[in-house]
């Protein structure tokens, strides 16, 4: 019977410390708890105060947001009606009527993230060679290239487009600049990284056998960092759609000029339809290069 | 060069036999590698048809961009005032961008949970809160910053609101994967000590993911400051609405002077929020 309630009552047939061995332990684990636990009172101090500082200085305004709240679902939902108030799923062909013209300003669009990331990838590609430690053993002329890339990659590109709409006026062009230099920035940040992690072996060897710089960056360099350029150009071709469907509403080409245009001119249902072709092509091009880069990882890791 | 010459190799032509069955698929590819180059080559040449650019354009566009550029130095603020309104404004930037990744932190994180597969295991409602995310991402900050606009007016409490929507959808869609990916073993463990499905989410999954998910949000809130600076260009605070007035009215030293104010705001962000990375993921490598 006595055996029956140790069986199930085990815990009182654990060994304790004795209290001289268990006191301190029990003090050491309580101020641990208790720094920790101040830690975090001062995390949630800090962030509280920052909130409040920032909240004034962005004129967070909660009343007037909840008091015109009613309009933000109004308005999501005013999306879905044509103007003669039908529901848009009614009458597709009415809501989708300027199909055509949607369709091509798409294309533009999508042409112009094409041709900047192309662009942007050339720049890349010719700069990162010397943006990496193990390649360009010049402090100078590396620093410099790496300030040069991470000037352009930080100035957002619809600022350059701004600037670029002034001096290349109105239309794609401005737009494919942008986007290219932003991109040139953002790879050749990731292609030097990239580089700097190669296997140095093959560069020895193919230096050893006398080849100019030139001539071991495209034997030795480039077979091994090909697929990781191609997986992070895809990435960027993505990123890109993005930003070319926007670069519209500073007049640089592409679809964003329409979506404003019927923003700003409250044609609900022009705004839906636009949008919704704008989240299609992005979804189908989100996927498409996401095949692409499962293909090109498993080709660079077969060789 | 002249030693290399002189090198004679015995043509066997054994080894051939042996080789042409791999020089043949090495020409193939070399076939295809052409061919792919050539078309993209060719969608290159097709789009610069296609948006009407020819090259008389980019060579003037260039000439007058590099007039610009000399009229951006010295850069100057104009005036003290100016740049007391330049450096409040860069203030409303930061701070649009601080509240907007806070607010769409805190939104996101149980969104997050409903998208996890293994939190949720209703498929339906993972799904539902999947493709909405998903579409809610889809739409552009700058696209919800003008509808933002038609609910609270002009002024940086839309851009707070506008970045906070965008960021939901992809903070909701990185939080769930790494709910996901997190080890399932700390969570039967609480189960098996009988703890209850909220009890398991405390203590089994978010000590393992909170450092993954702070990390993340100190990324995008480096990402957020740049995304801040362009969103008052559509009249949603910060100081890209100073920025859009100047190029307008050609005020170029002022535009220069603008951008190195942002490059330096974003700097110092970068700088800030990476050295909290490393510590939060130091200090959960320690108690690792």
């Amino acid at each position: 019977m006595t055996s029956a309630t140790d069986a199930v009552t085990p815990h009182l047939a654990l060994p304790r410390l004795p209290e001289h061995q268990l006191a301190p332990l029990t003090a050491a684990y309580a101020r641990a708890n208790a720094a920790r636990r101040r830690s975090t009172i001062y995390f949630f101090a800090a962030l509280i105060l920052a909130t409040i500082v920032a909240s004034g200085v962005a004129e967070i305004d909660l009343a007037k947001l909840f008091a015109n709240l009613g309009r933000f679902t109004n308005y999501i939902g005013r999306l879905f009606y044509l103007d003669s108030g039908l529901p848009v799923w009614s009458d597709p062909a009415e809501w989708f009527w300027g199909w055509k013209k949607w369709l091509l300003l798409l294309a533009d669009t999508l042409l112009i993230a094409y041709l900047g990331t192309v662009l942007g990838f050339a720049g890349a590609f010719f700069l990162c060679f010397l943006a990496s430690a193990n390649l360009n053993t010049n402090a100078w002329s590396r620093g410099l290239v790496r300030r040069f890339l991470e000037f352009c990659r930080t100035v957002p590109e619809l600022v350059f487009a701004l600037i670029f709409v002034v001096a290349f006026g109105l239309g794609p062009l401005p737009g494919v600049l942008a986007l290219a230099i932003h991109t040139a920035g953002a790879l050749g940040k990731l292609y030097s990284e990239v580089v700097e992690n190669i296997d140095m072996k093959p560069v020895e060897g193919v230096l050893a056998a006398g080849a100019t710089w030139w001539q071991t960056v495209h034997m030795a360099v480039v077979p091994q960092v090909l697929s990781n350029f191609a997986s992070y150009g895809l990435l960027r071709f993505e990123v890109n759609v993005r930003g070319a469907a926007v670069m519209g509403f500073v007049g640089a080409g592409g679809i964003g000029q329409e979506l404003i245009e019927n923003i700003r001119k409250f044609y609900y249902s022009d705004v839906s339809a636009v949008l919704l072709l704008i989240i299609a092509t992005v979804m189908i091009i989100d996927i498409g290069t996401e095949r692409l880069r499962h293909y090109l990882i498993g080709q660079g890791s077969r060789t | 060069m002249s030693e290399r010459t002189k090198l004679v190799v015995a043509v066997d032509p054994t080894i051939f036999a042996n080789y042409r069955e791999l020089l043949r698929a090495q020409a193939s590819s070399r076939v295809r590698t052409f061919l792919l180059a050539a078309a993209l080559l060719a969608l290159v040449v097709i789009g610069f048809w296609h948006l009407d650019i020819s090259l008389w354009r980019v060579i003037t566009g260039f000439s007058e961009l590099g007039r610009l550029v000399v009229l951006m130095f010295p850069p100057t603020p104009g005036s003290w005032a100016n740049a007391l309104l330049y450096l409040h404004s860069l203030a409303e930037t930061v701070a649009i961008a601080f509240l907007g990744t806070l607010l769409a932190a805190v939104l996101a994180f149980p969104l997050g949970l409903l998208a996890a597969r293994n939190v949720v295991p209703a498929r339906i409602v993972q799904f539902m809160t999947r493709r909405s995310l998903d579409t809610v991402r889809g739409v552009d900050t700058l696209i919800w910053a003008l509808i933002w606009i038609n609910v609270v007016g002009l002024g940086p409490f839309a851009g707070v609101l506008a970045i906070m929507t965008s960021d939901i959808g992809t903070f909701g869609k990185l939080f769930s994967e790494a709910i996901e990916a997190s080890d399932k073993k700390p969570v039967e463990g609480i189960t098996a000590a009988g703890g209850n499905r909220l009890q398991q989410i405390h203590f089994g999954i978010l000590p393992q993911v909170l450092p993954v998910i702070l990390s993340q949000i100190l990324y995008f809130f480096e990402s957020n400051t740049r995304s801040a600076t362009i969103i008052g260009i559509v009249g949603a605070g910060g100081i890209g609405m100073h920025l859009v007035e100047q190029i307008r009215t050609f005020e170029w030293d002022r535009v220069a002077f603008l951008i190195l104010l942002i490059l330096a705001a974003v700097a110092i962000i970068d700088w800030l929020s990476s050295s909290l990375r490393h510590a939060i993921i130091g200090k959960s490598a320690a108690a690792a």
